[in-house]
């Protein structure tokens, strides 16, 4: 211990400092973007909103309550079957964000899948961006009416439809990160020692992508929210019973319930939007967190 | 340049290959019995009428085959009748074409006349009460979806104040005047606008405050240039590359928030065309409508890599 030549309290103090772990730094620089810590807030209320809402509540009918105002025992009113829309709205936003979570879940692990390959074999490469291409030559929306029109609605076709036609998007970010580290000396090194491809991928390659990955599924939760709110809008995505913000929104596609009956599509609205706009923010400071190089714009 | 340019084609030519095969492959995915469409329903299903138009039509031949005879004709400008009116698909599509692209034009216009300068004052005044008003509304602009804005819109000018009609592109049995276009067009291009003025801002913004800091701009500076000419002349016109880029990138969303406001407004465009396609399984108005836009968004890239080559002299290829 003397040998290092500080003193031992000194030492022991030091010692007692947990570690500086990158982590940490990310998470340190990550409290401090304060939008980003609203954002972080404002997810978790809405988040327990959602997963209090009674299912029950939400899908019973009193028909003779249909249209009405909000009122002490209809905090946000009824809809047109008489439904509760306060109920409607916290469960709604469950399924907006499962329908959110798991399209970004699909979406991430088929762009990294195809990232992976596209970025590290050059032969697979040509097609696999070709592909991206060609997908990428379809806006979202199109390509989902079409599949929607092929599958039909409802909310496990939406989930799924939305993670396979949004995938271009992490397979560009995967391979770009590939391209980048393929010839990179610790690649050459792990390669010369004799790990097999898979090796060299998932352990030395893929963890480089996993920063500006999480930036795309924070901010990609927000854009399948809003696609799955654009769809049940139109009456082609979550079909009702089942609520969900954007098939809430479809009430006021009647113009009479748009103008005298603001309380069945207001209360979705700001909800989506406060959660998108959260999520945003989140991304934002997730940005900035994970790449310390970035300058901060905030 | 030339060379560049070439290039760039040639990696587009199998992109438009695959494209098509996409939307072959719509229908041929597509539920539902193309053949039972032909047949008037009250001669009922006759076996030997139906045969007859499988025949016919070629509906016996491998998909293969049936996919080189629909490009065959769709190259032709065929691209059959829709189911539910009857008409040429490709003129119905040019018709939605042209709507669509007045809309997202004059939408992309307000976007630019005022989302360029508003960036560019924000990025200048970084961290004053202005700027953090303009990227908080920015911010607020890119989080809220184009139809929520046009419920919005047609809630609050259309039914509130009454002051623009809703709905289609003209006053239904009026003659066209421009003033009566204009009125219809106005809301949904202020709507769609909206969301690319958000976008553009906060693109500007940051582009501009990378280009501030770079040495050219100190060096113009420097020189005693006053600072309107260094922020036009030097910093401005180097931020609009990668806006540019930016631009001709979020063309495709651009593209999918409008069919959205398309069917809010019934703006009679491509939009509105899918959602009615999609409504009432209209497949082949459906692969018309999807093909076009592929391709629109394929040669909109195209130009704007063109584009991006012309305007920074620094890209050789």
């Amino acid at each position: 211990m003397a040998s290092s030549g500080i003193p031992e309290d000194q030492l022991n103090t030091l010692l007692d400092q947990p570690v500086d772990t990158p982590l940490r730094q990310t998470l340190r620089r990550f409290r401090r973007h304060r939008l980003a810590m609203v954002g972080v807030v404002i997810i978790v209320v809405l988040g327990a909103g959602a997963a209090l809402g009674s299912g029950e509540a939400a899908l019973k009918q009193t028909l003779a309550d249909a249209n009405l105002p909000p009122s002490a025992a209809y905090w946000f009113g009824t809809d047109a079957n008489g439904r509760d829309e306060f109920a409607r709205t916290l469960v709604g936003g469950r399924v907006s964000l499962l329908v959110g979570l798991v399209a970004v879940f699909f979406s991430t692990a088929i762009g990294t899948v195809l990232g992976s390959i596209a970025g590290y074999y050059r032969a697979a490469d040509y097609v696999i961006m070709r592909a991206v291409d060609i997908v990428m030559s379809f806006p979202t929306i199109v390509l989902l009416l079409v599949a929607v029109s092929i599958l039909g609605p409802g909310i496990f076709n939406i989930m799924l439809l939305i993670g396979l036609v949004t995938w271009p998007v992490p397979c560009r970010i995967v391979r770009g990160e590939f391209l980048k580290l393929r010839e990179a000396e610790f690649v050459i090194a792990a390669r010369c020692i004799g790990l097999r491809d898979r090796a060299i991928i998932l352990r030395h390659l893929l963890p480089n992508a996993i920063a500006p990955l999480i930036v795309y599924a924070s901010l990609g939760v927000a854009f399948a929210v809003l696609t799955e709110a654009g769809l049940s809008y139109l009456g082609l995505g979550v079909q009702p019973p089942t609520p969900s913000w954007g098939n809430m929104l479809n009430a006021a596609r009647s113009l009479s319930t748009l103008e005298l009956m603001p309380w069945q599509w207001v209360p979705p609205a700001i909800m989506m939007v406060t959660f998108v706009l959260a999520v945003n923010f989140v991304g934002d400071g997730l940005r900035d967190a994970l790449d310390p190089h970035s300058t901060s714009n905030h | 340049m030339t060379t560049y340019i070439v290039r760039r084609l040639l990696t587009a030519l199998p992109v438009l290959f695959g494209i098509t095969i996409l939307v072959f492959l719509f229908l041929a995915l597509a539920p539902g019995d193309p053949v039972s469409a032909y047949i008037n329903p009250e001669l009922g299903q006759n076996e030997v009428v139906r045969q007859i138009i499988i025949k016919r039509y070629g509906l016996d031949q491998p998909l293969p085959v049936r996919y080189v005879s629909w490009l065959v004709q769709a190259l032709q400008g065929n691209l059959g009748y829709t189911a539910v009116a009857g008409l040429p698909v490709l003129g119905t599509v040019v018709r939605g074409l042209t709507a669509s692209a007045v809309l997202i034009g004059t939408a992309l216009s307000l976007g630019i006349i005022i989302g360029l300068p508003l960036g560019v004052i924000s990025a200048l005044r970084q961290y004053s009460k202005l700027d953090f008003t303009l990227t908080t509304l920015a911010f607020l602009g890119i989080s809220t979806p184009s139809f929520l804005l046009a419920i919005l819109g047609l809630w609050l000018f259309g039914l509130e104040l009454g002051v623009f009609p809703i709905g289609d592109m003209q006053t239904a049995g009026a003659p066209f005047t421009l003033g009566d276009f204009a009125a219809h067009l106005a809301l949904p291009a202020l709507v769609l606008g909206l969301g690319y003025i958000a976008i553009l801002t906060r693109y500007t913004r940051s582009a501009m405050l990378e280009v501030v800091r770079s040495p050219y701009v100190t060096t113009a500076e420097s020189k005693g240039l006053v600072p309107r000419v260094v922020i036009i002349r030097h910093a401005f016109r180097n931020a609009l590359i990668p806006i540019l880029t930016v631009i001709g990138l979020s063309l495709p969303d651009m593209v999918g928030g409008a069919v959205i406001t398309e069917t809010v407004f019934t703006w009679p465009g491509m939009g509105l065309l899918m959602v009615q396609g999609v409504v009432a399984r209209d497949y082949p108005l459906i692969m018309g409508v999807s093909l076009f836009v592929a391709i629109g968004v394929l040669a909109a890239n195209l130009l704007t890599d063109v584009a991006y080559a012309v305007a920074d002299p620094r890209i050789r290829y």
